[in-house]
């Protein structure tokens, strides 16, 4: 067996562990990264890249369906298309590739050691790993444990055959006629919309009553509605029950149905990754199913540190970046805390949702006073030209001093948008501040601009 | 939409302009008509003006603290259903002529002055097409006087940090950019302690410093525990206060002050004041002693004609005036204010005292008339109560003589080849030498002592 000693062990070589590593060698730590599958974890392999990637195909072929069909509002008319969606697929797999490269080069250039092969926690500073060439055992002074996470499965609906997850569905070698989604999440709804615009007949089945429940209402209804545009069947109060021949048994308003489905896509959402790595043996304290951790991320065990989907909601990947390379600073002797204002999150539906701190409601459970300033895509002009008008910018801020709470929009694009919300939380920003920012005409960003306008009642274009 | 231009209207001081003592409004305030808009003071008598017509507070005319001409304009208020005004609207003979309606009543003991515009003063800037009835100059809701109304800490938008106390309430999260963030846990600065002096008491890289660059016996912790207070208050010095420190700087610096100190005994005239109050008990007003020292001023002005006038060092010239007009220093929420007990002369010691505690009274409720506030010809200033041996009073130009009243206390005296006890209490007086002679000043000083120490002779005609 193999012995390696190094300063920082780091657990996995997702977007938390993989930027971890990447900050510590640029800190001259000595760096030893384990990962059992590709680098890049679950963002890059079976979730952010690859699920853009197919939304991005599958819209272009909607576009070209729709213009065959003389569909187009500005008078484009083109031949049926064909999708071959094996080079679809193998299109996905190129991009995935070639990040995975990058990721691998960075981490050498920083100088990290790759670990290839299933790692097991021996104690707090002891790691055992199977590699191809034999066993390695790993010491070191400190230890991220960046094991992620994995899609949550169904009791009565276990992952196998036509049962698949979100992983599965991004390597599905052809379109199937007919799809069923467990779960309207944005995982399923953002799989969903993708495959029935690759022609799969969708049926959305949610237990709750209404879409991306983690969102608020008037921020998903433009979701909801381009689902009934797109002929998704939406069924919410509905509860998954069974297999039977080639249908999904479900329970909606408690009457039994069967949806006709050659896939069945369960996405009712992701747990931690907590076990096969050893981590009982390290007796950690544990925050429901999550590691617990502290604000730099320090779990109870001293230099044991936890960062990414492991550690709990938001399961996001840019949380994890920013942990990781805050624990990397925090083993090289800096002075780091994670205090954050804001984590955006985006739903890459249709159209488009993101999130940046308090909707109006959490605010005012917090208990803020608030004035809030809505602006809709209809009145703004780069929307239209993009033939989407539908949904909106959305600011919340205190009714006193005037400081974003929160920022939110719907729209097709309005992922793009996310960088400004982020920063204006982060900066502290006054609705004067971005009512007093001049945003470039014509884009969608104007509509962040009058939103904060209009919560100042001084909207200029509605 | 429309602007109604509210101008400063003539509030009858027969002076060019008048000071915006504190504002009621900011700009974007809904106002209803009638409601105060801002307190515009004048010599020592503060006005409210409120707004002629329900609008939007579109501009303020000054700042708190600034001179405004008279008919400049104060407020502009957008307004529905108007026409844009030109600035230049004519003075459509508009002014306010507020007259003093003064209760003549002295024994009420109870102010019924009020001032009682002639006109409405605020005219619409432009005919209105669709005039409501408020548009219509009305007589009512006369200009409140406010005088007494602690000298307004102008109203500041909400967002300005205050300059002391903590740097914010109690559980409130620090606001501040991620780069001041890190700087300030870099540097085991704890935000919370720190203030911020940005919008919405963002904390900024100056802030910092200053954290930083306070004396370290600041910045750490006293050994005793006691928190070391390291902010600065700021205020300005604007409305009463302002008038007060001008006046008295000018008197300081025209006057040629000079002070003399008598000790008397007031044994017999405080046997006598307590005499007085116990026989008539309820049913006349309590006697103090400045009743009795304004009818000792009363007796020996005639023979110190140079004592009861006003010089006006200008024009050279000296009015001795035969009326005694005593003005009593009287410390008010505002600061110092000098109502008059006009024709002392005509004046009993219980209807001296009895308009004494009226207009005092009045004075501290700001509801004292200009006339009530000037036309002194000397001046008491009693500071008795708090104690202090001898105080140098400043003269209330341009009058040219003040009497201050010291403690009274219980003092060993020699009379008649023994020690007796005696109540005593000094007399301090300033005289205004360019005019009165000291010699001249002495003689009137013992003449009062004269009469005070044998109160029989306060009410003896001569």
């Amino acid at each position: 067996m193999g012995e390696i000693t190094t300063k920082l062990l780091v657990l996995g070589g997702g977007p938390g562990g993989y930027v971890a590593a990447i900050r510590a060698g640029q800190h001259g730590i000595d760096t030893v990264l384990v990962e059992e599958n590709r680098l890049g974890g679950t963002c890059l392999n079976v979730g952010c890249i690859p699920s853009k990637a197919m939304i991005h195909a599958a819209e272009a072929y909607h576009a070209a369906v729709l213009h065959a069909g003389e569909a187009s509002p500005f008078g484009l008319s083109a031949g049926p298309p064909t999708l071959d969606f094996p080079r679809t697929i193998a299109w996905k797999d190129g991009i995935v590739g070639r990040l995975n490269t990058g990721v691998a080069s960075l981490l050498k250039r920083g100088g990290v050691k790759i670990l290839r092969g299933r790692g097991t926690m021996v104690d707090g500073k002891t790691c055992l790993v199977e590699t191809d060439t034999g066993p390695e055992r790993v010491r070191a002074d400190h230890v991220i444990l960046a094991t992620g996470s994995v899609p949550a499965a169904l009791p009565h609906l276990p992952f196998g055959g036509r049962v698949i997850s979100s992983t599965e569905a991004l390597s599905l070698q052809k379109v199937p006629a007919t799809m069923a989604v467990v779960g309207a999440g944005y995982i399923g709804l953002e799989l969903g919309t993708a495959f029935a615009k690759l022609g799969a007949k969708v049926t959305v089945v949610e237990m709750a009553e209404r879409i991306l429940p983690a969102y608020d209402a008037e921020l998903t209804r433009p979701v909801a509605r381009r689902l009934g545009a797109l002929g998704i069947e939406v069924l919410l109060g509905a509860k998954a029950t069974g297999l039977s021949g080639d249908a999904l048994d479900i329970e909606v308003g408690g009457e039994p149905r069967k949806i006709p489905a050659e896939v069945i896509l369960v996405a009712v959402g992701r747990k931690a990754r907590t076990q096969d790595f050893g981590l009982d043996r390290l007796d950690l304290d544990m925050s429901g199913p999550f590691i617990r951790i502290d604000e730099r991320c320090a779990t109870s065990m001293r230099n044991v540190w936890a960062v990414g989907d492991v550690t709990g909601e938001p399961m996001l990947a840019h949380r994890a970046m920013a942990q990781g390379e805050m624990v990397a600073d925090l083993v090289a002797g800096r002075r780091r805390a994670f205090h954050k204002v804001a984590i955006p999150a985006v739903c890459f539906t249709d159209p488009e949702v993101v999130s940046a701190g308090l909707s109006p409601e959490e605010a005012r459970a917090a208990g803020h006073e608030i004035r809030t300033g809505l602006f809709p895509f209809a009145a703004n002009g780069r929307a239209m030209t993009l033939g989407a008008e539908d949904g909106f910018v959305r600011v919340t801020a205190r009714a006193d001093n005037h400081l974003l709470l929160g920022i939110q929009a719907v729209g097709a694009g309005v992922s793009e948008l996310a960088a400004g919300f982020g920063l204006a939380l982060e900066m502290g920003a006054r609705l004067e501040d971005i009512a007093g920012t001049i945003h470039a005409h014509p884009t969608l960003g104007e509509a962040f601009h009058e939103a904060n306008l209009r919560a100042l009642g001084e909207a200029l274009h509605i | 939409m429309g602007f109604r231009i509210v101008k400063l209207p003539d509030i009858g001081e027969g002076v060019a302009e008048a000071e915006v003592s504190a504002w009621h409004v900011k700009v974007g305030d809904v106002v209803r008509e009638d409601q105060p808009l801002a307190d515009v003071m004048t010599d020592k008598a503060t006005v409210e003006i409120p707004s002629p017509v329900s609008g939007t507070v579109a501009a303020l005319g000054a700042e708190a603290g600034q001179m405004l001409a008279v008919g400049a304009e104060l407020v502009r208020l957008e307004i529905e259903g108007g026409e844009a005004a030109p600035a230049s609207t004519p003075d459509a003979g508009v002014a306010v002529a507020p007259e003093v309606a003064k209760a003549q009543d002295a024994a009420s003991g109870q102010s019924a002055a009020a001032l009682v515009p002639a006109a409405d003063g605020l005219e619409p800037a432009q005919p209105a097409p669709a005039p409501k009835p408020a548009a219509a100059p009305k007589p009512a809701e006369p200009p409140r006087p406010v005088a007494a109304k602690p000298a307004a800490p102008a109203p500041r938008p909400a967002a300005a940090a205050p300059s002391s106390g903590p740097p914010r309430p109690s559980g409130e999260k620090p606001v501040a950019s991620p780069a001041v963030r890190r700087r300030a846990l870099e540097a085991g600065i704890d935000l919370r302690q720190v203030r911020g002096t940005g919008p919405a008491g963002r904390i900024g890289h100056d802030d910092l410093d200053a954290f930083l660059n306070a004396p370290p016996e600041d910045a750490a912790p006293a050994p005793a525990g006691r928190a070391p207070r390291t902010g600065v208050e700021e205020i300005k010095v604007i409305g009463l206060r302002r008038r007060i420190a001008q006046r008295m700087a000018d008197a300081k610096r025209r006057v040629a002050h000079f002070s003399y100190v008598e000790e008397v005994d007031v044994t017999a005239v405080e046997e006598l004041r307590a005499a007085l109050n116990q026989r008539h008990g309820a049913s006349r007003p309590k006697l103090t002693l400045i009743p009795f020292l304004v009818q000792a001023l009363v007796r020996a002005l005639p023979d110190f004609p140079q004592m009861n006038a006003h010089y006006d060092d200008e024009a050279e010239v000296i009015h001795r005036h035969a009326g005694i007009h005593v003005g009593i220093a009287t410390q008010t929420p505002s600061g110092l204010m000098v109502p008059v007990l006009r024709h002392a002369e005509t004046r009993d010691v219980w209807n001296s005292a009895a308009e004494v505690r009226r207009l005092a009274e009045a004075a501290r409720n700001g509801l004292a008339a200009r006339d009530e506030l000037s036309g002194s010809t000397i001046t008491i200033t009693s500071l008795g109560a708090l104690g202090g041996i001898v105080t140098t009073p400043v003269i209330n130009r341009p009058e040219v003589a003040i009497i201050g009243v010291n403690k009274q206390v219980m003092r060993p005296l020699w009379r008649d080849g023994a020690f007796v006890p005696r109540l005593t209490m000094n007399l301090s007086a300033s005289f205004d030498h360019r005019v009165v002679d000291g010699y001249d000043a002495a003689l009137f000083v013992q003449a009062l002592k004269g009469l005070l120490e044998t109160p029989a002779t306060l009410f003896m005609e001569a």
